[in-house]
């Protein structure tokens, strides 16, 4: 076809097929060739049909900015743990911290997704009931964490049975019920240590940051 | 999987779940079925924030996980379904469907599945108390038996399905029973298994709950300590653990698709040729499957006897009712027999096609003038035309209706079909003839819709961003009225307090809000819609 079309093109330039037949006419005034890509934003020259706005469709767009709205809150909206710039603080030990990389907020039914995608799931401080907290996920490196772990508890001295209960645990060997319980101690034990090694209540901390928020009720001073 | 769809899913994504899942959802999305590692690796997302991901998204059914191909020994694969996170940008109409045909309560229990992708019924029903006693007066609570009743409901017209059972995948470590009693635990099977393979789809658990919803004081925290234990306790204590529920979305579509035939016939012909139409499909609800091309024939007795009362036509008017809706053009309805007055079908397939053909007609006279959608029906109907042909029929001057057809072809709406006379395909022996292939053109436009919703998602979040400072600060004007009001302020306080936004600010402000909520424009929704039922049902 590109033979055919060779020896055949004269004058204005040719095309593989005949342009009678779609149409142009010999000497025709065609419109100039575009030589570059269209315009990003090309002028409509039919303006678009208004929106269509009913009562139906104000209510779905309440639903759909309430809906957006309330996953940001649930814990499915995954936030990575920022990790701070700033000079190390004092307070940041008693503040509620950043939900870390390696908890999950939520708990799913572990029955449903694979083996290795359990993570620990993480419990709010408020609840200090017996823990039930899930295994870390690849054995390996829990033996290691265990190890560091026991390493810990024994430089910390702090008089507490769970210590006792640690360590008897240990004797007896690796089963999964001793790792849970050695979790469940641990955990408890960091918060123990917290609440008393403190006398103040641990809500209380003020770092300063809501300080001149409270001058918007001042209508006194002029607002930029 | 395009990519304007993975583009699109992207910002779903990541207005719904936050930028980690988004940048996994499209590694998943443009890759296909990967494993764990890949994914880490890939990504370059630590490993604990891909976990989380991914148990986000199948948690929200948006990823499905299966052992890998190359035998038992092989990772898990995780794949991502496109489709699945588009289904998204429908969440209103469902819970608005709901809310239609259930009331207040099946509206919540909806919105609340879809927040969580799947729930136990016992957690539902509690939340959707809780829910509906806050916005109850002081004093009144709402029963647990009301959400249960509506929850059943639901089921029953099959709206909302239990989740498949997940056959134990994963590592060789001890594996905890599968959710069917019965089946070894075994290797999942080749296939993922899907929610209607279950017998037990929409059987509802033999659960007792009673309660009333709790309302939520946000004073008390040692009540509610207790309380939360309290409802610990009761969890463990309804029976119904491991049974999840999900909602059923062809469903929903199949309801859409049943609603955009009758407000079709209703703006086509009559009222009551709805009503007529209505009746039929609602017969032929349980006996059609989803796919059907056509309801089960029904006679025009059974009809007569099912119309709602308040319609009271008599039977020869429902008679010519019916063969006006036969004869009609739209070929909503066809005869597919003479026993019992007459057999009927609604034809499910034709009618949605004759839609989209419908809106692709309107498109076209929307974006390039009357003119060229008359050409355009011209090709639909004709399907084959030469040039010459195009200008005799649809009576337009030779030189503008090059000039339309130019442009359409440009846009990829029409095509050119060559017929050669001779085997070499000579030029100047060959007929060049126009056509219009309805299935690929509803797919573009399709693409079209998704590149419109994505572009106008990105404006928005351009837009919020431009002027954050704006809306936090008419955000925190809102609250200190509020708050200023509630505790009993004079009106001069108000009136100085709303005078902290100068006039060009509150403006911009209104002109902003308007561009925000309008977007994501529901017409475009629509045309969307129908192209997608249309492409999926397998149109002509």
């Amino acid at each position: 076809m590109a033979g055919l079309g060779r020896g055949r093109g004269r004058g204005k330039g040719y095309m593989s097929f005949s342009i009678e037949a779609v149409g142009i006419g010999k000497g025709e005034n065609l419109p100039p060739a575009i030589l570059q890509p269209t315009p990003l934003f090309p002028p409509m020259e039919h303006k678009p049909v208004p929106l269509v706005m009913g009562e139906e469709a104000e209510y779905m767009l309440a639903l759909k900015q309430e809906f957006r709205g309330n996953m940001k809150t649930l814990p499915f909206y995954v936030r990575p743990a920022v990790s701070k710039k700033d000079v190390e603080r004092y307070s940041d030990k008693y503040q509620n911290s950043e939900p870390s990389d390696n908890t999950i907020e939520w708990n799913p039914d572990w029955k449903r997704l694979p083996k290795e995608l359990r993570i620990r799931v993480k419990k709010p401080l408020k609840e200090n009931t017996s823990l039930s907290v899930e295994t870390p996920v690849d054995p390996k490196p829990s033996k290691k964490t265990r190890v560091d772990k026991e390493e810990i508890i024994h430089k910390l001295e702090v008089g507490i049975t769970l210590e006792e209960e640690v360590t008897s645990d240990e004797e007896e060997g690796e089963k999964k019920k001793q790792e849970e319980e050695q979790q469940d101690g641990e955990e408890e034990y960091d918060e123990e240590e917290f609440e008393e090694e403190t006398d103040y209540i641990m809500s209380y901390f003020d770092n300063g940051e809501e300080f001149g928020g409270d001058s918007d009720d001042n209508m006194d001073e002029a607002i930029y | 999987m395009t990519a304007q769809e993975v583009r699109l899913c992207g910002l779903l994504l990541q207005e719904h779940f936050g930028e980690v899942v988004e940048r996994i959802g499209t590694h998943l999305l443009r890759g296909g079925a990967q494993n764990l590692r890949t994914i880490a690796n890939e990504t370059n997302t630590p490993l604990d924030l891909v976990k989380k991901s991914l148990c986000v998204l199948v948690q929200h059914g948006a990823c499905e996980f299966r052992s890998g191909r190359r035998g038992p020994g092989s990772p898990v694969e995780y794949r991502a379904s496109c489709e699945r996170v588009l289904r998204v940008l429908r969440y209103p109409r469902y819970i608005y469907t709901a809310k239609t045909l259930y009331g207040d309560t099946g509206e919540l229990i909806v919105e609340e599945v879809l927040q969580r992708g799947h729930m136990t019924m016992s957690n539902t029903v509690k939340t959707v108390a809780d829910r509906l006693t806050h916005n109850m007066e002081e004093g009144r609570s709402m029963e647990y038996s009301e959400v249960v009743s509506a929850f059943s409901k639901l089921v029953e017209t099959h709206f909302l399905q239990r989740c498949p059972p997940v056959a134990e995948v994963g590592t060789a470590a001890t594996s905890a029973t599968p959710a069917t009693p019965g089946t070894p635990a075994a290797p999942a099977s080749t296939a993922p298994p899907t929610a209607e393979s279950n017998p037990d789809c929409y059987k509802l658990p033999h659960v007792t709950l009673i309660g009333r919803g709790k309302r939520r004081r946000s004073s008390d925290d040692s009540e509610e300590q207790r309380g939360g234990k309290k409802a610990k306790m009761d969890s463990e204590s309804c029976g119904d653990e491991g049974i999840y529920w999900q909602v059923n979305f062809e469903r929903f579509h199949q309801h859409f698709r049943d609603q955009a035939i009758i407000s079709a016939v209703a703006s086509k012909m009559d009222q009551t040729s709805s009503e007529i139409v209505r009746t039929m499909l609602r017969m032929s609800e349980v006996t059609t499957t989803q796919t059907a091309a056509y309801t089960q024939p029904l006679s025009a007795n059974e009809v007569f006897r099912s119309l709602p009362p308040n319609y009271s036509i008599s039977r020869p008017i429902l008679d010519q009712y019916l063969s006006l809706l036969v004869d009609d053009p739209m070929e909503f309805v066809g005869k597919s027999g003479d026993s019992g007055g007459g057999m009927y079908v609604v034809n499910l397939q034709r009618a949605l096609a004759n839609l989209a053909r419908a809106t692709l007609e309107s498109v076209v006279q929307e974006r390039f003038g009357s003119r060229s959608a008359r050409i355009f029906r011209l090709l639909l109907r004709k399907r084959h035309l030469e040039q010459k042909q195009v200008e005799d029929f649809a009576m337009i001057p030779a030189k503008e209706a090059k000039d339309m057809l130019y442009t359409l072809l440009s846009e990829n709406l029409v095509q050119l079909q060559e017929i050669p006379k001779t085997p070499d395909h000579a030029p100047s022996r060959t007929f060049y003839l126009y056509t219009v292939n309805q299935l690929p053109t509803a797919r573009l436009l399709l693409q079209h819709c998704y590149k419109t919703v994505a572009n106008l998602i990105e404006r928005r979040l351009f837009e919020t961003k431009e002027n954050k400072r704006l809306l936090e600060k008419s955000q925190r004007i809102e609250a200190i009225l509020a708050s200023l009001q509630a505790s009993g302020a004079e009106p001069e306080q108000l009136t100085e307090v709303e005078e902290m936004i100068t006039a060009p600010e509150r403006q911009q402000l209104e002109a902003l809000r308007h561009h925000i909520n309008k977007k994501k424009n529901p017409e475009n929704h629509i045309v969307g819609f129908f192209m997608n039922l249309f492409v999926n049902y397998g149109g002509k």
